[in-house]
């Protein structure tokens, strides 16, 4: 059936399943994005280092659930359809993105703002959850067998293109507004916004059919009465669900997470660069390398899924830690000559009154301008007592921004980066659905799915910042979770995966 | 390959339990040397969170490898009929 489908009509279906894909990664993402601005907000003042790991850890709640959120939809996807089901995903996405958008500050009502967010990042979560399974489902059901791999490739690039969107839409209102407004209150406009990306995408998916697969099951009667059961309960297909979550997903998930997530958050957090230059890499990376979901997903086409996604796992693997020490050995402003600078420019001093104190924080700042081009921020925050005197703070180099030549060196390693999840993720979404039979693919495959990229992956920014921050680590310890997840997903893809393509799915 | 697999099953069976034991010791040490009633609150959060979402995964390691060992992935079914 799906054979016989005109070429513009399964770009239609392409097209309509992708956007609301997309604008649930740039709902999902945001938070991530914008983790420094909001442990600001959500978190005391004084918090610092904890604020970040606890926004990390909300950030990450929304992950944990996803496999929850394919399980419930996943049910609903096999029992009522593919279509309404990733409607009402849609909706409590964007409307739960909305809401994050209108959370009080903890200065206004205390630790109910983090309580506030963690509930509405965990219906993000679940309908996340449910989106991906369906709209991979439901464009593979349209595809003809010897092109699933190219059409379900469309849905895997929307992934990485809600990220650029965010990213995009960060960094333009933060330039418009100023740095300052824009950490105030200017953060909530992206969240504030999707609410219109929403309804334009609701829009169209109300004008989509249902998937020819699923209504051939449902006219004949034969659609899941259980679908939880049929797939949990059935070994021969639970043992493939657990072979496609160690031997795939769970590897696919760290390297996607590491290429897009951990790389900002260590550029920006770890190796101090500049708030807009971090992002116009990533953003850099991503335009380029995005096109290459597209080429892997059709050469899996050819050439067999498993192998294409374990070379990325390979990859990443073996030059993860060369990578992140060159990130870390460029942007090592500390030594630098007094000869290489150009200019000095001292900020005006500010004082802040601590919460809860007498005393008083003084930050002293500094740019310095480079003449290569580079520049940074010297600044150091003295605690001023009424009793003690000035205690000293440690001076700390921050908002480096990258002479020209080593701007795009960074974009290239971060374009290989995203070049190994092309890899990884690109052939994904049809190995999950030939794994499974139609009238439990939506349950089956999205279970071990969101366990490897929401769990395994989504934890890469927590637990890698975690690893990073115990008492004699350093700042490259954090890779190895990565790199051992991936480690352990390749040998078991490697021995116990088929190359094989199951070229009948309609059963 | 199919000795191979079965005997990697036993290695897989055996890892689930030695991660969540490495997990335990962990959270035990880094909870123990938090200095202030708030980084422990936090440690104990955040170990928490791991501990909740790793157990159950070392679980379906165990399950994976008893499967192997069994012999279950020595011929994978080539089409979703023989699920």
């Amino acid at each position: 059936m799906s054979d016989n489908l005109p070429q513009n009509n399964i770009f239609k279906v392409i097209g309509a399943s992708s956007l609301g894909t997309l604008i649930e990664w740039y709902d999902f993402y945001i938070f991530g994005s914008l983790a420094v601005i909001i442990g600001h907000q959500l978190f005391p003042e004084d918090a610092g280092a904890s604020a970040l790991i606890n926004t990390l850890a909300i950030f990450a709640a929304g992950f944990i659930v996803r496999p929850f959120g394919a399980l419930v939809f996943g049910r609903l996807g096999d029992l009522i359809g593919r279509k309404y089901t990733f409607l009402l995903t849609l909706v409590l996405m964007g409307g739960s993105t909305f809401f994050i958008g209108l959370i009080p500050s903890y200065k206004s009502v205390g630790y109910a703002a983090p309580i506030l967010v963690l509930i509405l990042r965990l219906i993000q979560g679940l309908a996340l959850g449910g989106e991906y399974g369906g709209a991979a489902t439901y464009v593979a059901e349209h595809a003809p067998k010897n092109k699933r791999g190219f059409f379900t490739s469309w849905i895997q690039t929307t992934a990485t293109l809600g990220l650029f969107l965010s990213l995009g839409i960060i960094v333009i209102t933060k330039n418009i507004l100023g740095a300052e407004t824009f950490g105030n209150w200017g953060w909530r406009i992206p969240f504030l916004l999707s609410i219109v990306l929403v309804v334009v995408s609701i829009y169209i998916r109300m004008k989509m059919h249902e998937s020819p697969l699923f209504s051939k099951l449902k006219a004949e009667g034969n659609i899941s009465k259980n679908p939880l059961k049929e797939s949990f309960n059935n070994k021969a297909n639970f043992k493939m669900v657990l072979l496609a979550l160690f031997g795939a997903t769970m590897g696919q998930g760290v390297i996607w997470y590491t290429g897009q997530f951990y790389a900002q958050s260590f550029l920006e957090n770890t190796c101090k660069l500049d708030f807009n230059d971090s992002r116009y890499i990533l953003l850099w990376g991503i335009a380029f390398a995005t096109p290459f979901f597209v080429v892997f997903g059709a050469w899996s086409d050819k050439v067999g899924r498993k192998w294409i996604m374990l070379s990325g796992m390979l990859l990443g693997i073996l030059f993860y830690r060369p990578i992140y020490q060159i990130f870390l050995d460029d942007t090592d402003y500390s030594k630098i000559e007094q000869a290489d600078i150009l200019s000095v420019t001292p900020a005006p001093v500010t004082t802040v009154l601590m919460e809860s104190s007498t005393d008083s924080l003084r930050t002293v700042s500094t740019k310095v301008s480079l003449k290569n081009g580079g520049a940074f921020n010297r600044v150091q925050t003295d605690t001023v007592s009424a009793t003690k005197g000035i205690l000293l703070g440690k001076e700390i180099i921050k908002d480096k921004v990258l002479p020209t030549p080593m701007f795009w060196k960074f974009v290239g390693l971060i374009f290989f980066q995203i070049l190994l999840v092309t890899m990884v993720y690109g052939p994904i979404a049809a190995f999950l659905v030939e794994l499974f039979p139609t009238k439990i693919r939506y349950t089956s495959m999205s279970l071990p799915y969101h366990i490897g990229n929401g769990v395994f992956g989504g934890l890469v920014p927590f637990i890698a910042t975690l690893i990073a921050s115990f008492s004699g680590s350093t700042p490259l310890s954090g890779l190895w979770y990565p790199i051992g997840v991936a480690t352990l997903s390749l040998v078991i893809g490697a021995i116990y995966l088929s190359n094989k393509r199951d070229e009948k799915i309609n059963d | 390959m199919n000795t191979l697999k079965k005997f990697l099953g036993l290695v897989w069976m055996v890892l689930g339990p030695l991660m969540m034991t490495f997990l335990f010791i962990q959270a035990i040490d880094k909870i123990g040397l938090t200095h202030s009633d708030i980084e422990r609150t936090n440690a104990i959060l955040q170990w928490a969170i791991i501990l909740f979402i790793f157990l159950p995964i070392s679980l379906g390691l165990m399950i994976f490898g008893f499967y192997a060992w069994k012999g279950e992935y020595d011929r994978l079914p080539e089409s979703s009929e023989e699920l």
